[in-house]
């Protein structure tokens, strides 16, 4: 699959296909993806530093960095390394108007 | 969980030691509890992908295919027969008197214990670069997880750097998935890494094959580099800036690093334990302190990479004589430890050779610019420590407090041992002087709404 973000998948292509919404745009991931491949298949970074002025994204994988933390439309926010992507959800990069 | 024995053993982590650990006492009639991170047992080294993944293990872990399989069956038939409680996806956060706070999907629980093995496991021991906060640099290890759990890479051209057994393995590994990797970038000399050798060869065949794996990387594999500069634009990493062991400039483009020098055990639980730690000269970090059997005191065991960077092997090992310390000490007959010392022993000759082959890259931090980020967290720069010390003296959680180097969110664990060295280096003294990070709870963010659900 020829896709524009920054990941590669370089095999298990053949799993079923998925939507998520990422900042209101629908986009397609694989079952089985974690977020962060997900996010990353088409895109380039997961959210911007709140400290500097680069994007992130993640750097572990392994859920102790804990820089992959990437928000929902509604619910908690979600360790993209290690949470999968499910059917429908609404992923954003930048918190929703109403966060405190 | 009303259908634990009593007294109550609680392990943390089912990574190799974690598992062996449980397999060893559900023999000997005892069901623990076995708390980990993971989605199913294996840990990192041995992690399975998600559902639906159709890769065979021989594709996943190579050479290691048959003792993953062993270890997986080993953890989950006693968990399917109901011999173990597993609490899959779950982090403990804080460890008090006896009891451990919970993170799981349901919240925060808590789950006391008369004894507690811990088998936490390690991640990259990295050190930073200028530049490294870009978008696409990661750990070797996300390197790693991200070919074996997901089947991708992490970048369209690879730049691999640092030093250590993962540098070759994750670089053979990607050439093989048909990644395109640009340059590995080893900061350990050809003469240093020889000067290890002799204690390599307390484990022949696993030296080999890492020289097989280093055939296979052929011309993209440099020794003795200097670390310059990751350039980057506003998507992310472009090139990787380095010198050769000549000392001449390269510029090597790419969209991905990864980067890792070995192993750092992860510690924040042992310390919340009540651990006693001492300064490693050979690992150079601080590391928990135990009998040969894995006993710290308290009712505490510890086991696997999270007290001694043995590796996998190592870290099954640990683990089977740690539960047999439990055992024994609960008044149950333990399997005799005899072999399973004498291996170890021999494994640990091996690790400190590997230690000394491929070094923690103290020049290089010490060298850093004062615009050089250190934590990666909260953009804290090597001028920030620097100056802390000049302020407040060297101190480990002075300089914390004065810089908030090591209070973001990771809790140091990236970027603890780059900062004593910058601080030892301003300070002129040896980095043990300077201490260590005191681990706090939640050793983990814990959103608040966890604790109200809990009650």
């Amino acid at each position: 699959m020829i896709t524009a973000g920054r990941i590669v998948r370089l095999a298990e292509r053949d799993r079923a296909q998925l939507h998520f919404f990422l900042d209101g745009q629908v986009r397609t991931a694989l079952a089985g993806d974690t977020v962060l491949t997900a996010m990353l298949a088409s895109g380039h970074a997961l959210r911007k530093s709140e400290f500097g002025p680069e994007l992130r994204a993640g750097f572990c994988l392994m859920g102790a960095c804990q820089d992959c933390w990437v928000w929902q439309d509604e619910g908690p926010r979600l360790r993209a390394c290690s949470a999968l992507v499910t059917e429908g959800m609404r992923l954003r990069t930048t918190p929703s108007e109403s966060w405190p | 969980m009303s259908e634990t024995s009593s007294p109550r053993v609680v392990i943390v982590g089912a990574g190799p030691a974690g598992i062996r650990a449980a397999a060893t006492l559900v023999e000997a009639g005892v069901h623990p509890v076995v708390i980990d991170e993971g989605h199913c047992a294996g840990g990192q080294v041995y992690r399975r992908p998600p559902a639906g993944f159709i890769r065979t293990a021989k594709q996943l872990y190579g050479s290691e295919a048959a003792k993953a399989r062993a270890l997986h069956a080993l953890f989950d038939r006693p968990a399917k027969d109901g011999q173990l409680t597993h609490c899959a996806a779950s982090s403990v956060i804080a460890v008090q008197e006896g009891r451990l706070h919970v993170l799981g999907e349901g919240g925060v629980q808590v789950i006391s214990y008369d004894r507690l093995i811990l088998a936490t496991g390690a991640s990259d021991r990295v050190a930073p670069v200028l530049g490294w906060q870009s978008a696409g640099v990661y750990s070797l290890g996300a390197a790693q997880i991200a070919l074996k759990a997901q089947g991708v890479a992490l970048g369209r051209r690879v730049v691999l750097m640092g030093s250590g057994p993962l540098l070759t393995l994750v670089g053979a590994q990607l050439v093989k998935a048909g990644a395109d990797v640009a340059a590995v970038l080893d900061t350990s000399p050809w003469h240093r890494q020889m000067r290890g050798l002799w204690r390599l060869a307390a484990r022949p065949f696993v030296a080999l094959r890492g020289l097989a794996l280093r055939a296979r990387l052929g011309g993209r594999y440099h020794a003795g580099v200097t670390l310059e500069r990751i350039e980057a634009d506003g998507q992310g990493v472009t090139a990787m800036r380095w010198r050769d062991a000549g000392g001449r400039e390269r510029l090597t483009p790419c969209d991905m690093i990864g980067m890792g020098w070995h192993l750092r055990a992860e510690t924040h639980l042992a310390d919340l334990a009540g651990c006693v730690f001492t300064y490693d000269e050979h690992w150079r970090q601080w590391l928990p302190k135990t009998d040969q059997m894995g006993r710290a005191g308290n009712g505490v065991y510890l086991a696997g990479d999270g007290v001694r960077l043995l590796g996998a092997d190592g870290a099954e090992i640990a683990g089977r004589l740690a539960a047999a310390a439990c055992l024994a000490d609960l008044g149950h007959p333990a399997p005799s430890a005899c072999a399973d010392l004498r291996k170890l022993a021999r494994l640990e000759r091996f690790a400190r050779g590997l230690a000394r082959a491929f070094p923690w890259p103290a020049a290089m931090v010490r060298a850093l610019p004062n615009e050089a980020i250190v934590c990666r967290c909260e953009n804290v720069t090597a001028g920030n420590v620097r100056q802390s010390v000049d302020f407040g003296g060297s101190e480990a959680n002075r300089i914390k407090s004065l810089s908030r180097v090591g209070m973001g969110r990771c809790q140091g664990r990236y970027c603890q041992l780059a900062a004593v060295e910058l601080v030892a280096a301003q300070a002129g003294c040896m980095p043990d002087a300077v201490g260590r990070f005191r681990g706090q709870a939640p050793v983990r963010p814990a959103p608040i709404g966890a604790f109200l659900r809990s009650g």
